[in-house]
């Protein structure tokens, strides 16, 4: 990738760029994004997990709640128009707006509502988590998820958790309300509809979906009878274009409107470029390394402390990630209710020198570090080996695919794994289960996140993890996250580097693109071309 | 061939192919499941639950021994059914008539680029050996073979699309000419032609022309080197000495005789560098965005897209060993020795 960008740069700079590119706009009702579509795995809800599906979902389905991208922590209306917690702090009524519709044409009940959450728990793919985590399982779901009438829906919780939590939950793209008479019509052997829907949609979001072609292009139209958005562009199209130049390329063109793959250097030349404008919006994926503790240096905190003085997050951001990264310390990212901006940590090979000789490693010692082929995972790791080994600390590194690297970490086969993070779903406690909660450290464990794969037993995060889950007062919810961050990035076997930025390149005149930290919050409706 | 013998040479090679194809399939398939990655974490995420990570392991029937998977795998082909890919959850048959008419479309094109060009730079390069027609032709075989496709691809895009304006995009059409012409064939230009739709076939030309030329050259310089020592090796021989002390005309010796001879072995290697761009060719369709064979199978490779990859390895087998069928009546017309 790098060899390609600087060849690329090189021509450019050898005056092959000395006359202006003649441009072809697209339509005035249509807009064009070069984007990666190639894990369309599934497009129904219940089952998507990619992040181009999941912003799909976002805009050819309603949900009762929206998360707001702009405010983190904030709950707006959905298709329930009001909602309100009783006393009991587990029962929640939501009561839905009439004169809503499904691209089928009928009306969203209540009904649909309760089925359709009721219809995540029950297929128990990928994302069913966000429901079950609460209390739901497929037993019990039909009696705690209910429609009293046709705008009227009762969700009680298994335990009190706070409602923002809740909330969020029931704002993300798995619970988006399905059409449950279309799906129940096309259900193959109790499969309630989901073959059916892997390459189709039955929603009553802004858009509808004409067409998928994988790994060419997506085109979405105007759904006009929505209840709320009426998007100016008739037609979203994003097309599949793998090569970052390639998108600079028809973006220079003026043959797609957004770019959104772009690389630093593709960035920085568009930047001069009068005819388009760069926006940089926080991602939530965290770039951080995992140290293993049953790797017996990793088990000593003050070792785990040194390697956090050993990063020279300056000089990697400069020469590696230039504006498609940020440093960033803790782990709740940029853009969530609870984040902190905190970096205490600076590349000081000094005092980790100390550290380390404190901990009984004078001269350092060996490990591995599982990355991830190509850029940037391997241009990182270099530069970690590089800065270590200041403190004697020897790494090797193991390059593989990503979803090698992702099963050897899984079975907690890694000594460092260095990879990304997204937290799923918008509300912090996404990231805290993350990162710290383990409340079984065995090797049979239920739950593998990241702080069991590091092998990091913590009964007391793990408590106040839960404790902040629980937390219904927002102020104080927040200060919970805020303080177990202050603890956890002294502590903690996780060395996090770096918050990763959305960059996006649009025409100029190609406004309104809403974009959160997560592409649950990417939405098309607002789009205009001026 | 004694008729009475037809029916067992006949029966023979069905089996031979039974056991290519088998074979294939097989170790394919056993390479597959060693490869170190869990299929199930690319289809329900890194943050399913134990159970729900169980289910679609059992869904996926990948609980089962390893024999016991492939026989119903079998069993499945058997019937014709490729089974659904993992990755786009449409039938495996469906995705490969989607995506390999854009391979079979640009992968002509470019063999067609490169024996139009190639052969007949290949003759001239034996003919005027040693001299500056010979040096010009190997420098441009050699830039043909060691420069990366990709770079070829991003500086033709900055050229030709960028700045002159001379050829379209990536991709293989127009927003524009989307969905105008009914797919027939899959193959847009023949497509296009059929149905008359010659603005979609003007657009179509425009976007396929830089990758095939790129691909073609490519294959235009190896068929240019492979034709200048067949040529060598022929022109040596001594029926060409007699052919030119008979009096012929040299073009008669050199086109008839010689370029006849060593036609045999260049259909061998036409025919396998035809199959090498059938197979697809990741770098230009990353480039081009090209939704052809080679990103398809590539992406499922990456995420143990077993019947996908299975898949792909049926269709790339069959055109191996259709090219082999072909590359051997082609011999029997050449070489008048096979008959």
């Amino acid at each position: 990738m790098r060899i390609r960008r600087a060849l690329l740069a090189l021509c450019l700079a050898c005056g092959v760029a000395a006359t202006a590119p003649a441009t072809a706009d697209t339509p005035k009702n249509m807009v064009v994004m070069a984007a990666m579509l190639d894990e369309f795995i599934s497009l129904d809800p219940a089952e998507i997990y990619e992040l181009v599906p999941i912003e799909y979902a976002a805009n050819v389905y309603d949900r009762l709640v929206r998360t707001d991208p702009r405010r983190p922590g904030e709950i707006l209306p959905g298709l329930a128009e009001r909602w309100s917690v009783a006393d009991d702090g587990r029962t929640f009524t939501f009561t839905l707006r009439r004169g809503a519709r499904f691209h089928s044409g009928r009306e969203v009940t209540a009904a649909d509502a309760a089925w359709s959450l009721a219809r995540l728990v029950r297929l128990n793919k990928g994302p069913a988590f966000l429901l079950t985590q609460m209390g739901f399982s497929a037993d019990n779901v039909a009696e705690r998820i209910r429609a009293t009438d046709t705008t009227t829906l009762v969700l009680v919780t298994g335990e009190r958790y706070a409602p923002t939590f809740v909330l969020n939950c029931l704002g993300a793209w798995a619970a988006s309300v399905l059409d449950r008479e279309l799906l129940l019509a096309n259900e193959v052997n109790g499969d309630l509809g989901n073959a059916w829907l892997k390459t189709r949609e039955a929603g009553s979001g802004p858009f509808r979906l004409v067409a998928l072609r994988p790994g060419e292009a997506l085109t979405l139209e105007a759904f006009p009878g929505h209840w709320q958005d009426h998007p100016a562009m008739k037609r979203v199209v994003l097309r599949h274009v793998p090569e970052a130049a390639a998108q600079r390329l028809l973006l220079e063109k003026g043959d797609v409107d957004i770019a959104r793959n772009l690389g630093p250097d593709d960035l920085a030349a568009l930047r001069a470029n009068p005819d388009v404008q760069v926006r940089t919006v926080p991602a939530a994926d965290l770039l951080y390394l995992g140290l293993n503790t049953r790797h017996p240096a990793f088990a000593k905190p003050a070792v785990r402390e040194a390697l956090k003085w050993l990063v020279d997050y300056e000089g990697i951001s400069r020469n590696v990630f230039r504006e498609t990264h940020v440093p960033h310390q803790t782990f709740l990212p940029a853009g969530f209710f609870g984040a902190i901006d905190d970096l205490p940590y600076r590349f000081d090979p000094a005092r980790a020198r100390a550290l380390l000789a404190a901990a009984g490693y004078p001269d350092g010692f060996s490990a591995t570090i599982d990355v991830r082929k190509g850029y940037p995972g391997q241009d990182l790791a270099q530069i970690l080996q590089a800065n270590f080994a200041q403190a004697g600390v020897k790494l090797e590194l193991l390059v593989a695919d990503n979803k090698q690297t992702l099963t050897r970490y899984r079975a907690r086969r890694h000594d460092i794994y260095q990879g990304y993070w997204a937290p799923d779903y918008i509300d912090p406690h996404s990231n805290a289960q993350g990162f710290a909660w383990n409340p079984d450290n065995g090797d049979d464990s239920p739950n593998r996140l990241l702080a069991w794969r590091n092998a990091w037993d913590i009964p007391d995060y793990t408590r106040r993890t839960e404790a902040a889950l629980a937390e219904p007062d927002p102020a104080r919810r927040r200060a919970a996250y805020e303080a177990l961050q202050r603890d956890f990035v002294r502590d903690a076997p996780f060395v996090i580097l770096f918050q990763k930025v959305l960059t996006l390149a649009e025409r100029r005149g190609v406004e309104g693109f809403v974009t959160g930290p997560i592409n649950d919050q990417f939405f098309y409706s607002g789009i205009v071309k001026r | 061939m004694r008729p009475a013998r037809l029916p067992g040479a006949v029966a023979r090679r069905t089996l031979e192919l039974a056991a290519t194809f088998l074979g294939l399939l097989a170790v394919t398939f056993v390479i597959g499941r060693l490869v170190p990655i869990d299929p199930v974490l690319a289809l329900v995420g890194d943050r399913a639950s134990a159970s729900a990570h169980a289910q679609a392991l059992r869904e996926l029937g990948l609980d089962q021994p390893l024999w016991r998977q492939f026989l119903d795998y079998l069993g499945q082909v058997l019937q014709g059914d490729f089974g659904v890919s993992r990755l786009t959850s449409n039938p495996v048959a469906e995705d490969i008539a989607r995506v390999f008419p854009a391979t079979v479309e640009l992968a002509t094109l470019a063999t067609l680029i490169g024996v139009l060009g190639g052969v007949p730079l290949g003759v001239l390069a034996a003919l005027r050996q040693g001299t500056w027609v010979d040096h010009a032709v190997r420098v441009a075989s050699l830039i043909g073979y060691s420069v990366p496709v990709f770079w070829f691809g991003l500086m033709g895009l900055l050229v030709f699309y960028a700045r002159l304006d001379w050829v379209a995009g990536p991709g293989r059409l127009d927003l524009a000419y989307e969905g105008l012409v009914e797919p027939r064939s899959g193959l847009l230009l023949l497509d296009a032609l059929l149905a008359g739709e010659w603005e979609v076939l003007v657009d179509a030309w425009r976007h396929i022309v830089l990758p095939a030329s790129i691909l073609g050259y490519f294959s235009m310089a190896y068929l240019a080197r492979m034709t200048r020592s067949f040529m060598l090796e022929q022109l040596h021989q001594e029926y060409v000495l007699t052919a030119r002390v008979k009096g012929l005309a040299e073009w008669r010796v050199v086109l008839c005789h010689a370029l006849a001879n060593a036609a045999v072995p260049l259909v061998t290697v036409i025919a396998l560098s035809f199959g090498h761009l059938l197979e697809g060719s990741v770098l230009t369709e990353i480039v081009f965005a090209w939704p052809g064979l080679g990103s398809y199978l590539t992406q499922a490779l990456m995420s143990a897209d077993m019947n996908a990859v299975l898949g792909g390895t049926v269709v790339i087998g069959a055109i191996f060993v259709g090219l082999n069928l072909l590359a051997d009546v082609l011999y029997r017309w050449l070489d008048p020795r096979v008959r």
